[in-house]
């Protein structure tokens, strides 16, 4: 099992979440983040003096995933989330050591 | 006394109370308006501040403003009477409608001066000041302007040639000049200015806020300026009130168009908050005579009010003197403009009386401002800590958040 996560462009939510729908993932969670990358602040403008933002608003989805999904939801991400241009954001993939269930007490892979 | 006088005397009454009522509200505009240019972390007690202060206002007004502005007793005494039979000079409204109207304007001085000093004063050294502002300052140099007295015997204002209708000297410069020395005192929020002459923006917290008290500040002020006709129930006096509303409006709307374009040539984007300072500007550049303008002079005096009031700002940082709001140049500099506007427009007022009732107003109250804020200063202290600064003096001062829900999950 994988953890994948994703941070992406906020505006990016509904359309990464519709295309992880289509493939049958089964949960996702997700969290208002702060922070930079390559793209760093950017400036904005308060009564004529310019401030910096150092940390930009982006979105990071929580996926946990059974191995032979992984390949296919990292494309769907991808595709979903990609405009292009600076500030995309990244995938990161990380072993899952175990799942559990609240509900049923059940492990591993059935319970993803 | 006649039935078309008890008629006249009921709707001027009527109609003094009703705009008493509007400028009033204008408490609450600037309530909203500061409220939404602090940070969140200081929005309690600039509520608190501008809440309090109008308590204060009123009941200091009450116990000897009125008497020093207007003469007679303290705790208003000797305006119990039937303002029709009873005063020397009869008027058309009663007396305590007059007190009603002159009070809400002691509290508006007072607003002026909450802003300018906002998210580093002490709560209570404000209120302390407060209540010398409205109980004395305010009231002295209102007996030498509206209250007709001589200035300490030496000269009268109202035979140089001095005019200022509604208050854009009496009230809003008189304000701004006490801010003016509390802000000299209290020195800027720690990391607006940077050391190599750099001005940081500390943006506001809530624009929605900001805007909702702009505009009820706009609609207060035909109370403010439309009141000062002092009557209604006459053809003459109907045509003023209606001029005034109109040439309000106008300078109003001339304000702020001028400050965005200006901002929007500065900054090359449209900054809402010089919009919004610039339709204040634009109100209290007309302030001081809104009855003689025609509706394209009002807009014009309005206008260049707007366009004044963001080159001021942007000096006044220049200058170091941090003024969260922009309170100084709305209400002092552009004020000044107001009062030096007058004479293009009234013939019954001259260009050197203005020069020299602007003065009086400014020595006096600036003067005196420096020295009761000096005094509180050396005494209790004007400034919170610089660790309470940090965490906000919501908590300092108040001991409660405006948004609690965003950082405690309990319920």
């Amino acid at each position: 099992m994988k953890l994948v996560t994703a941070i992406v462009k906020p505006f990016k939510l509904d359309e990464v979440r519709e295309a992880l729908g289509d493939l049958g993932v089964a949960g996702v969670t997700v969290t208002e983040v702060k922070g930079f990358g390559r793209q760093k602040g950017h400036t904005e403008l308060y009564r004529g003096a310019e401030y910096v933002v150092d940390f930009l608003p982006k979105v990071k989805l929580e996926i946990a995933l059974a191995d032979e999904m992984v390949e296919s939801a990292v494309e769907a991400i991808t595709a979903a989330a990609q405009t292009g241009k600076i500030g995309d954001g990244k995938i990161f993939i990380t072993t899952l050591e175990e799942v559990i269930r609240i509900r049923t007490g059940e492990t591993g892979v059935e319970a993803v | 006394m006649t039935d078309v006088f008890q008629l006249q005397y009921a709707l001027d009454t009527f109609y003094f109370l009703m705009c008493g009522a509007l400028v009033m509200w204008m408490a609450a505009g600037f309530a909203m308006l500061e409220a939404g240019l602090v940070r969140s972390k200081n929005t309690t007690e600039i509520l608190t501040k501008n809440i309090a202060l109008f308590a204060v206002a009123c009941t200091m007004y009450m116990v000897c403003g009125y008497a020093i502005m207007y003469g007679g007793d303290i705790f208003l005494s000797s305006i119990t009477g039937d303002g029709a039979t009873g005063a020397e000079e009869p008027a058309t409204y009663a007396p305590s409608a007059d007190f009603y109207f002159q009070v809400v304007f002691v509290a508006t001085a007072m607003s002026i001066v909450s802003g300018s000093v906002a998210e580093r004063m002490k709560l209570w050294a404000f209120l302390a000041f407060a209540v010398v502002m409205t109980g004395f300052i305010y009231p002295m140099e209102g007996a030498w302007t509206w209250g007709g007295a001589s200035v300490f015997g030496m000269y009268t204002l109202g035979d140089l040639g001095f005019s200022d209708f509604a208050g854009s000297g009496i009230v809003h410069m008189a304000g701004a000049s006490a801010a003016l020395a509390g802000v000299l005192l209290l020195g800027a929020r720690k990391g607006k200015y940077g050391p190599n002459g750099q001005v940081n923006a500390i943006p506001g917290a809530n624009l929605p806020m900001a805007t909702l008290g702009t505009f009820i500040l706009w609609l207060g002020w035909f109370g403010f300026n439309g009141g000062s006709v002092l009557a209604t129930a006459s053809v003459e006096s109907a045509n003023a009130v209606a001029v005034v509303f109109m040439n309000t409006n106008a300078a109003a709307s001339g304000g702020l168009i001028g400050a965005l374009l200006v901002a929007r040539l500065l900054f090359g984007k449209a900054d809402l908050t010089m919009a919004l300072n610039g339709a204040l500007a634009g109100l209290v550049a007309i302030t001081a005579e809104p009855s003689t303008p025609t509706v394209l002079q009002a807009t014009l005096f309005g206008a260049a009010g707007g366009v004044l009031v963001v080159f001021s700002i942007l000096t006044l940082d220049k200058l170091k003197l941090d003024d969260p709001v922009g309170a100084i140049s709305v209400h002092g500099v552009v004020g000044l403009l107001g009062l030096l506007l007058v004479p293009i427009t009234n013939e019954g007022s001259s260009f050197s009386g203005q020069l020299i009732g602007v003065a009086t107003i400014f020595v006096w109250v600036f003067g005196a401002s420096f020295i009761v804020w000096g005094i509180l200063k050396a005494t209790m202290g004007i400034r919170v800590s610089e660790e309470e600064e940090f965490s906000g003096v919501d908590i300092a001062e108040c001991g409660m958040e405006a948004y609690p829900e965003f950082v405690s999950a309990k319920s």
